[in-house]
């Protein structure tokens, strides 16, 4: 659970400044000045952060605060959307995924993408969902099919689950199993970066606390970057948490300070539950 | 606690749920009828020589329209090779590519050529293709009915693609699987069923057209060899013995009209059993 929040002293640490613990690590994500329109509407203004490999970032805010059009500007999904621009820069491990030579479809190769809704592909069965990804870019090898099925339904903690039922609808699933194989279908393709846009936010709690752990668990492997409107959730399982309100980045840095001694009052309001 | 005018109210309710029903009855009323008279007239003429003969020439009785059988299902089989690729991907189109304005537009075409009298589509067939080659042909007849599918297939599949909820589709492409990758692996085999069951029933619609044909297949009292040479179809023989002096003939007609009506409803109950099917897995 989480701490009581106390307000306290407040050390003057500014927007936009990155977690310290671990300042030595490569950073995986530098978003700069990133502002994205739809339309004439500026959704997100100027936004500029580092996330940490190896790390969990929450994004929290208010609805309509941009957290979903930050996480989709990192795979470039927001362009799915047919008025959306962006100015500013996203760098990859240094790659800069907006220039121009870049194809979306290797940006999303690179940072996976797990959704709010479970959306495991219904006409297909549960490992044929676990190696769309790598099948429809090509992928023949039978032997590396099989071995990166298994490799990552384990790494979602559901392989012991369905391994006798690979083969069954993946439809046929429980809505937490579900969302843990549209998991394993993300990690299969092996991205570097994993976001998640509230994850658990449609699961009871006993599959939100699964997905919670598996989170904590992946997090030796992949950088996470995780919207949640669950305040506890991002207390629980991040490392980092940046605050939006109303396309603007109003704080970020680590999440125990976030929550107990934040230094803007916007953000204090907002985790104390004074509106939002 | 009974409103003043409770007994009314309760009278004009019964009333009107009287009226629905009898409209109702009223919309199933002429199927019923068809099919009976269909029945009764032409069931006795539907024997083996029905389906394995040639029609005989005029005052010989006896005979059958064995050649227009295999006929209609050649000009579906020539339509379908049209119209379904073409359809297919342009409700493809409609529904994944496209921007909006230019989808309005193709929209309204479609719409209105959906509506335009299949005696029109015969006749500009006729100008463009019956003309030129000198001569009535199976391909002038495969032709008009593939354009008349056109439409109604690309609408039928922009509306059950638009059904595949566009999750599927941000699922696909965040994995890195290209547009047109996730528009035929994935939002197709999705609703390939309703596609499937949109093809069908394009077919139905088209199998019974009769005007289109007569401008374009014409009709033969023989097998045709020779797809450059007019063919036969059910809806031309019906035609054609239906308006003929000889009863031999009118009873072939209904026999004939009973075989089109089977297999309309044939092509139905397919599609009802696949759209079973899907309905029973979007349910689980």
């Amino acid at each position: 659970m989480m701490t009581t929040m106390t307000t306290g002293e407040k050390p003057a640490i500014s927007a936009a400044q990155p977690g310290n613990q671990s300042a030595s690590a490569v950073p995986a994500l530098t978003v700069k000045n990133l502002s994205v329109f739809f339309g004439k509407n500026e959704v997100l203004k100027k936004v500029s952060l580092d996330v940490t490999a190896r790390a969990v970032t929450a994004i929290i805010g208010p609805s309509g605060c941009g957290k979903s059009t930050f996480l989709r500007s990192i795979n470039r999904m927001h362009e799915l959307v047919p008025e959306a621009r962006m100015t500013g820069e996203i760098r990859l491990f240094g790659d800069d995924i907006y220039a121009r030579n870049v194809e979306p479809v290797i940006v999303r190769r690179r940072v996976g993408m797990v959704f709010q809704k479970s959306n495991p592909f219904p006409t297909m069965s549960i490992v044929d969902n676990v190696t769309v990804g790598l099948r429809l870019n090509g992928m023949r090898n039978r032997a590396v099919l099989a071995e990166r099925t298994e490799q990552s339904l384990r790494m979602a903690a559901l392989w012991d689950e369905v391994k006798d039922r690979l083969h069954a609808p993946a439809i046929s699933l429980s809505g937490g199993q579900q969302q843990r194989l549209c998991i394993a279908r993300a990690l299969a393709v092996q991205p570097e970066v994993l976001l998640m846009d509230e994850p658990a936010s449609a699961l009871d709690p006993l599959a939100t606390a699964k997905i919670e752990d598996l989170i904590l668990e992946l997090k030796k492997t992949y950088t996470i970057v995780i919207v949640t409107h669950n305040m506890q959730q991002a207390a629980r399982v991040s490392d980092h948490t940046a605050f939006f309100y109303l396309g603007e980045l109003i704080e970020f840095g680590p999440t125990a300070k976030i929550f107990t001694s934040p230094s803007q009052k916007r953000t204090e309001d907002y985790v104390t539950g004074r509106f939002g | 606690m009974t409103a003043p005018n409770h007994r009314w109210r309760k009278f004009k309710n019964a009333l009107m749920q009287t009226v629905t029903l009898v409209c109702a009855i009223l919309v199933v009323a002429p199927l019923v009828l068809v099919f009976y008279h269909l029945v009764k007239e032409g069931f006795s003429s539907m024997n083996w020589a029905f389906f394995t003969q040639l029609p005989k020439p005029v005052g010989e009785s006896g005979g059958g329209m064995a050649n227009a059988i295999v006929g209609t299902f050649i000009l579906l089989g020539q339509a379908a090779v049209l119209g379904v690729p073409i359809g297919v991907l342009g409700g493809v189109f409609l529904s994944e590519y496209g921007s909006s304005r230019l989808n309005w537009w193709i929209r309204f075409a479609a719409d209105v050529l959906n509506g335009v009298p299949s005696i029109t589509w015969g006749m500009v067939v006729y100008a463009m293709i019956v003309v030129p080659m000198k001569g009535f042909s199976a391909w002038a007849g495969g032709l008009v009915l593939g354009l008349m599918m056109i439409p109604l297939v690309m609408r039928t599949t922009e509306e059950v693609l638009q059904l595949v909820p566009g999750g599927y589709r941000e699922a696909a492409l965040a994995l890195g699987i290209s547009k047109w990758r996730t528009s035929v692996q994935i939002v197709i085999r999705t609703a390939l069923k309703g596609i499937v069951t949109g093809v069908l029933l394009a077919m139905a619609r088209v199998a019974g057209e009769t005007a289109p044909l007569l401008f374009t297949a014409f009709g033969n009292q023989y097998w045709t060899h020779n797809l450059n040479d007019p063919i036969a179809a059910l809806p031309l023989q019906i035609f054609s013995y239906a308006i003929s002096p000889y009863d031999d003939w009118h009873r072939q007609a209904w026999a004939g009209a009973l075989m089109l009506l089977v297999l309309v409803l044939f092509i139905n109950v397919g599609v009802r059993f696949l759209t079973r099917d899907r309905f029973r897995q979007s349910n689980r």
